[in-house]
This record gives structure tokens, C-alpha cells and sequence, in this order.
């Protein structure tokens, strides 16, 4: 059995600081090309290896991650 | 079927893990990208949700970076002149006993201009709890030298770097405090690491359930970066903050039940 | 506990009308003349009589402070002090004033600049009058002067308090809350419940339910357009303070053809003063401002048509007088008399000075 999760980022309130970035297990996240409208890139789930760990989301500063995960 | 199962099934309210609390409002943090004072904030909001005490929080404001900390916190709040957070609180909950009373502040508020109504009202036991948020500088003024300013750390107004024989030493708030006998609970964490999130948030439960049990003034400090003030990336600053902040000002409890932790 | 008739200091008259008005804390630093205050309140055990905390803080910084979280509550808080106790709360005060707080403070001033003396003085009034710390503010400023007003003025002082939601000081000197006389207190008042307070003061900090937005109490404004909204706000309330919370007695004025302004200890000198000119045959009364600010402006000036010329008495080197000589608008001549650094004049003094000085002068 393996878990699955999934990432959801508000990104307008993502301020691109990295902080989340060394601290997924499974490095599935990086900043993205894209700017938003505050001008910062943002983080997202690029490679689609999220497990739901949530360490992402509790040390982001602005909590601007939510977390789902399910057992598969 | 397992491995078929779509973004769209996952993401749905029944498989929420994680998700920001809503005692911290839908106002977007005034602080820098990467400083630890959101992260300081929501895990104390996490556990004023978890204990289901909003009705019966008020939290008190310093001034500093977070002086719109009730502009976040989802709770009543009053907001503080420079460095009397404590002053505040000793009143509030000795007229509101039952209420939980907490003050967030910086340590320019706490542990310069502020000295001595923490070390007054930790000594007559206020039963509140502090949050002391150590970044080493003076954050809203534009980084200038702050008491916890490290031996050669450089600031506005240590440009060449802070030499104790004209500018003192670096100030052990916590350490001090932790030497009063009205404090029950005194301990350092961080929070740029989901580990060290996690312990903070922990100790901050802590303390808010030492507040209700009467037990005296509880103290929380969180070593957090000022990478603006330091001039840094958030996660050089981070980095700087573990190899230079932690030796000096090392994590962990420094006094629990009353009792000094022995080293 | 019902009305008494009592001999009383000032001070412990002022302490104890705090007690039968349901005060919910007091805070506060000693220093002279006024220490007795909180040592009467200490002594009375108000935590027993009513449930009242008495707290005696690390300095008038902090009090004013604690005044600020309490007041911040809807709690009925007070401090007193004198002073120099007074000029370092001013941050505190400036910040209330910000916010828009309640609370009673207690001024038994003594003679400055410095560490000074601590014999009476009237040298606060533009201290008290003017704002006295930063920004665009007033406190509404009540100067007793007797022991039973001490008494009074506390009662009166949170009715004003909470109507305008805003600072009040008592303006006492070290003459009035040293002497003592006879007090006819009022009964014993129940200090205010939580339900009460939410129902009276649903701005304050109380614990957010669900049934209200989050109460914010705070004088920040980073918005100069909404910092300015807030100014224009405030002083549309010290307008209607103005317009209606007037307050002054005049004596033997009548007849008068000189006029004294006086109040506080220096109100009751003259009255002696008034009594050695009129068997002169000079005719003075005495126009005692009760509120310092609001200053009695107009009713001193429908007096002017009346008299020759005014004389400020003041324990100072001359401040009220700068508010009287706005109120005549340079109808009649005014000028100050007044003794420094602690001394009282004697009302021979006063008397020689207007009928020499002043009429013949
Ligand atoms: C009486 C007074 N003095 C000085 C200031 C200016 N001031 C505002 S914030 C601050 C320092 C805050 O630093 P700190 O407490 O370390 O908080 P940070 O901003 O780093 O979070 C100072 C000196 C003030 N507001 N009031
Ligand atoms: S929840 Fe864990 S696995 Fe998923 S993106 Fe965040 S850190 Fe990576
Ligand atoms: S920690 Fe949060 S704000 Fe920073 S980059 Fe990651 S998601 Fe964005
Ligand atoms: S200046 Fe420093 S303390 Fe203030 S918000 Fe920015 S990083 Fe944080």
C-alpha cells in the first residue's frame, strides 16, 4: 500500500521564498517559470510524486498549501 | 484501479490532511517572503483551534514587523506601544482570569525596550504566555542592532559588526527569564524546518495548557530569520541562522515544571 | 455598604469613591504627594469589599500600560500619580487617547521642572490641558477642589469616561490631596459583569463568538487617508466635549468689577483673597474653571463686559492664563500671579498683588 497525495497552492499568496523546497521527501516541487500577479514565481507539484507528507505545507510561512492524500 | 485514481477524487474534503487553520484570517501576510513570523503565527492560531479557545483568547500585539499580527490572528486583540506587551497582559488576565492571554513579540520590543515589564511580569508569575520572537535585529526600523544582535553579526547600525566592548554583549532573554522563580515553563524552538514546526507548536500547546492550569508565566522563544534585515535569500538565511543563531542561542526546554533543565 | 460621612484625605477620599464606583483595577507606582492612594486601597482590601485588583507595577510605564489592557477589556481601570509619574505615562496616555479608552487618572502635581519638589503645584496645566504626548489629543481634565470633590470626580470622571471613550485625568495638587475634611460618600456600587460589560462596551476585547467580527483595539493606522479619518473623527468628539461638558462655578461675581480665575488649591486662596479686598470695598469674584479642558471659554467671556480686568491666580509661572487670554479675546486686561516650585501663596499675597499690582499697578 502506498499513499498519494496531492498539493493545492494558493497561488497569489505564494510569496516564491523556497523555504518548502528542500524539505519534500520525494523533491516533487519547484518554483515555476510563471510569475503571479505580486510577480513571485510560485511552487507547484511538478513531477507528481506527492505522497501527502505535509511538510510542505507546515513550514510554508504564509500557509498557502493544502494538503489531501489518500491510501492506494 | 488504485493507480488510476485522478487528481480531481484525491482533492476532495474527506482526504484533507493539511489545511491552513481559520484562526489565521484570509489576509495576506505583511511579512517578507520566508520570515518565520507567519509560520510562528499559525502554529499558535493551530493550537488556540485545536483546544477550541478563540471565544476565550485575546492576544496582544507588540510593535515591530508584527504589529498587524491582528490583522492575521483570527482572534481579539489589542495592540501594544513598543516593548509593554506584558504591562497589557498583566492587566487583561488579572481582570479576566478565565480568558487565555498571550503577547507575541520581537526582541527589540521584548528585550530591549521592554526589559523590564518581561522580566516584572514573569517575576510575579503572570499566568500568560509569551511568544518571543528572536531574529537577532530590529526588523521594521530597517535592521538596525537589536540586544540579541550576535558578537560580529552586522546590522545598520553595527556596520562593521557588533563588538561587545563598545556595543554589549548579545542579551540571553530567555535564559534570564528562566531564573525567575514566577516562571513555570521557559523553552526555545524555531520553525524553518517541518521538524522544529512541529516541536514549536507542541511547546506553544504547552504553554497555553500550563496558562490554564495557573501555574505562572510561560515563555515561549522562537529563533526565527530576518533575511531582510540580514540581507539574505530566506533559505541562506535559514542556513546562516542554524550555523550562527543556534550555537549561541541553542534550541530545546530550559525550564519545565518549574525546574531549570539540567545540561 | 451605604452612605457614610467621613474625615478623609484627598487621596483616601479619591481611593475609596474608586471602591464604592465598582472600579475593577487600579495600578499604580508610588510617589509623593499621592502614595496614599494605593496604601488606602491596599489597606481596604477592595479584592474582599468588591473583587477589585490593586496592583502595584514596575513603574508608571508600566501602569498606564496595564490601564491600556484593562481599559481595552471595558474594565473600569484607573492609576494616580503626580508629576513626574504623569510626564512618563504620557506615551501611554497618547496611545489610549489613539485608541479611544476609558480610564480615570489621578494628577496630585507637584512642583517641577525635574525631580523638583514635592510641595503642591499647578505647573501640569499644559501638561494635562494640551494633549501632553504625541499626536492630536486631549484628555478631559477635572480639577477638584476639595476633598469631597475628589471624592466626586472619580464617579463623574468614568461617566465621562466611557461616554467619550476617552482618557479623563483628575487634576488635583499635593494642598487637596493631603488636607483633610469632611466626605459624604455615595453607596456602595456592584462592579459591572462580563454581560454588562459586553452590553455597554461591544468594541471591547472580550473573546471573539461567533455572533461578532473580531474587537481590535489599537491606534495604528500605516494608511495616512484613514489615519487622518481617525484624527478628524477624534476631534469631532473633543468638539462636542467642548460644546457640552463645560464645567465652572463663579463666586461673588455679581457685582464684580475685577474678576479672579483660579481653581484647585489656588481657587480656595483666593476665596480668603476675595474676603480681605471687599472689606476694602474692591468687589472681585471668582470664576472657578472645574473643567481645564474643556475650558470654560464662553461663559468667561460673557463676563467680560462686566469686569475691569482679570487676574489669573496660579502654582505656576503662568499657563492658564494663556487659555483665558483666548477666552476674552484681549477685552480686558489679564494677568497671572502665582508662586513656583511648591509654594502656596497666601491669600495676603494675592490680595496686595490685584489691589497694588494689578488695579493701582
Ligand atoms: C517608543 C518607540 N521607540 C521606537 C520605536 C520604533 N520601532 C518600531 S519597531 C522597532 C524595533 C522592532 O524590532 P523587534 O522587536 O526586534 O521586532 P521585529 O521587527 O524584528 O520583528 C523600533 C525601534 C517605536 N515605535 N516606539
Ligand atoms: S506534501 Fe510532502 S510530498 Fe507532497 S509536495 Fe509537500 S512535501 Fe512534497
Ligand atoms: S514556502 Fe510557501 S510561500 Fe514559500 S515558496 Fe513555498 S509555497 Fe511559496
Ligand atoms: S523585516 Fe525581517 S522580521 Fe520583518 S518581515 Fe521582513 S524578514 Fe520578517
Amino acid at each position: 500500500m502506498a499513499l498519494k497525495g496531492e498539493i493545492v497552492v494558493d497561488i497569489e499568496k505564494c510569496k516564491g521564498c523556497e523555504v518548502c523546497l528542500a524539505h519534500c521527501p520525494t523533491e516533487t516541487i519547484a518554483m515555476v517559470d510563471a510569475v503571479n500577479g505580486k510577480g513571485y514565481h510560485y511552487m507547484q507539484d511538478i513531477h507528481g510524486k506527492c505522497t501527502g507528507c505535509t511538510n510542505c505545507a507546515v513550514v510554508c510561512p504564509d500557509g498557502v498549501i493544502t494538503v489531501y492524500r489518500v491510501k492506494v | 484501479m488504485a493507480d488510476t485514481i485522478t487528481k480531481a477524487e484525491i482533492i476532495n474534503p474527506e482526504n484533507l490532511v493539511y489545511k491552513k487553520t481559520s484562526m489565521m484570517t484570509n489576509n495576506v501576510l505583511s511579512y517578507c517572503p520566508g520570515c518565520g513570523h507567519g509560520t510562528a503565527h499559525r502554529i499558535i492560531m493551530e493550537v488556540i483551534d485545536e483546544m477550541g479557545l478563540q471565544a476565550k483568547t485575546i492576544g496582544v500585539a507588540p510593535v515591530g514587523c508584527s504589529v498587524l499580527a491582528y490583522d492575521f490572528m483570527n482572534i481579539d486583540m489589542q495592540q501594544a506601544a513598543h516593548g509593554r506587551a506584558p504591562a497589557l497582559a498583566t492587566a487583561i488576565k488579572r481582570l479576566h482570569p478565565e480568558k487565555t492571554v498571550f503577547t507575541y513579540q520581537g526582541d527589540g520590543d521584548l528585550a530591549a525596550i521592554g526589559t523590564a515589564e518581561t522580566i516584572h511580569a514573569a517575576n510575579r508569575g503572570e499566568n500568560f504566555t509569551i511568544f518571543f520572537i528572536n531574529n537577532g535585529i530590529y526588523g521594521m526600523t530597517g535592521g538596525q542592532m537589536a540586544p540579541t544582535t550576535l558578537e560580529g553579526m552586522k546590522s545598520s547600525t553595527t556596520p562593521y559588526g557588533r563588538e561587545w566592548q563598545r556595543m554589549g554583549h548579545p542579551l540571553k532573554m530567555t535564559e534570564l527569564i528562566a531564573q525567575l522563580p514566577g516562571t513555570y515553563y521557559v523553552t526555545r524552538q524555531a520553525v524553518h524546518t517541518p521538524v522544529s514546526v512541529r516541536k514549536a507548536k507542541k511547546a506553544v500547546r504547552t504553554a497555553i495548557e500550563l496558562q490554564q492550569q495557573n501555574k505562572g508565566l510561560t515563555f515561549v522563544e522562537i529563533v526565527s530569520n530576518c533575511n531582510s534585515g540580514w540581507k539574505m535569500t530566506p533559505v541562506q538565511a535559514n542556513q546562516w541562522m542554524v550555523d550562527n543563531m543556534f550555537p549561541f542561542y541553542p534550541l530545546g526546554d530550559i525550564k519545565v515544571d518549574g525546574e531549570l533543565v539540567k545540561k | 455598604m451605604g452612605k457614610e460621612l467621613k474625615l478623609m484625605k484627598g487621596n483616601e477620599a479619591f481611593a475609596e469613591a474608586a471602591i464604592r464606583a465598582g472600579v475593577d483595577g487600579y495600578f499604580g507606582y508610588p510617589i509623593t504627594p499621592q502614595s496614599e492612594v494605593m496604601e488606602y486601597l491596599t489597606a481596604e482590601k477592595p479584592h474582599e469589599r468588591t473583587g477589585m485588583i490593586v496592583l502595584q507595577a514596575e513603574s508608571e510605564v508600566a501602569s498606564i500600560n496595564m490601564l491600556y489592557g484593562g481599559a481595552a477589556c471595558g474594565k473600569k481601570v484607573m492609576t494616580s500619580s503626580s508629576s513626574p509619574g504623569i510626564s512618563l505615562m504620557q506615551e501611554g496616555i497618547s496611545y489610549m487617547a489613539g485608541a479611544e479608552l476609558p480610564c480615570v487618572l489621578l494628577n496630585v502635581v507637584r512642583g517641577g521642572p525635574g525631580l523638583g519638589t514635592i510641595q503642591p503645584s499647578q505647573a501640569d496645566y499644559f501638561q494635562s490641558t494640551k494633549g501632553g504626548g504625541h499626536g492630536d489629543y486631549h484628555t478631559i481634565v477635572l480639577a477638584p477642589s476639595s476633598v469631597q470633590e475628589m471624592y466626586d470626580y472619580v464617579e463623574l470622571g468614568y461617566e465621562l469616561a466611557f461616554k467619550y471613550r476617552t482618557p479623563v485625568m483628575v487634576q488635583s495638587d499635593g494642598a487637596i490631596g493631603q488636607m483633610m475634611e469632611k466626605v459624604q460618600t455615595g453607596d456602595q456600587k456592584i462592579r459591572l459583569t462580563e454581560e454588562e460589560i459586553i452590553r455597554n462596551c461591544p468594541w471591547a476585547t472580550t473573546g471573539k463568538t461567533p455572533n461578532r467580527e473580531r474587537n481590535i483595539i489599537t491606534s495604528l493606522n500605516l494608511d495616512s487617508l484613514v489615519q487622518e479619518k481617525h484624527n478628524i473623527k477624534l476631534q469631532k468628539k473633543y468638539r462636542e466635549i467642548e460644546a457640552v461638558e463645560v464645567r465652572f462655578e463663579k463666586i461673588q461675581c455679581d457685582d464684580a468689577e475685577f474678576l479672579f480665575v483660579a481653581y484647585g488649591t489656588s481657587a480656595r486662596i483666593c476665596l480668603k483673597s476675595i474676603q480681605i479686598l471687599r472689606a476694602k470695598g474692591i468687589k472681585v469674584g471668582l470664576f472657578r474653571p472645574i473643567t481645564l479642558y474643556p475650558f470654560p471659554k464662553e461663559p468667561l467671556y460673557k463676563m467680560v463686559k462686566n469686569v475691569k480686568g482679570i487676574l489669573s491666580v496660579e502654582m505656576s509661572a503662568g499657563q492658564m492664563i494663556e487659555d483665558i487670554k483666548l477666552a476674552v479675546e484681549c477685552k480686558v486686561p489679564v494677568y497671572h500671579f502665582g508662586r513656583m516650585g511648591g509654594i502656596i501663596p497666601s491669600p495676603t499675597e494675592v490680595a496686595d498683588f490685584l489691589e497694588h499690582q494689578f488695579i493701582k499697578g
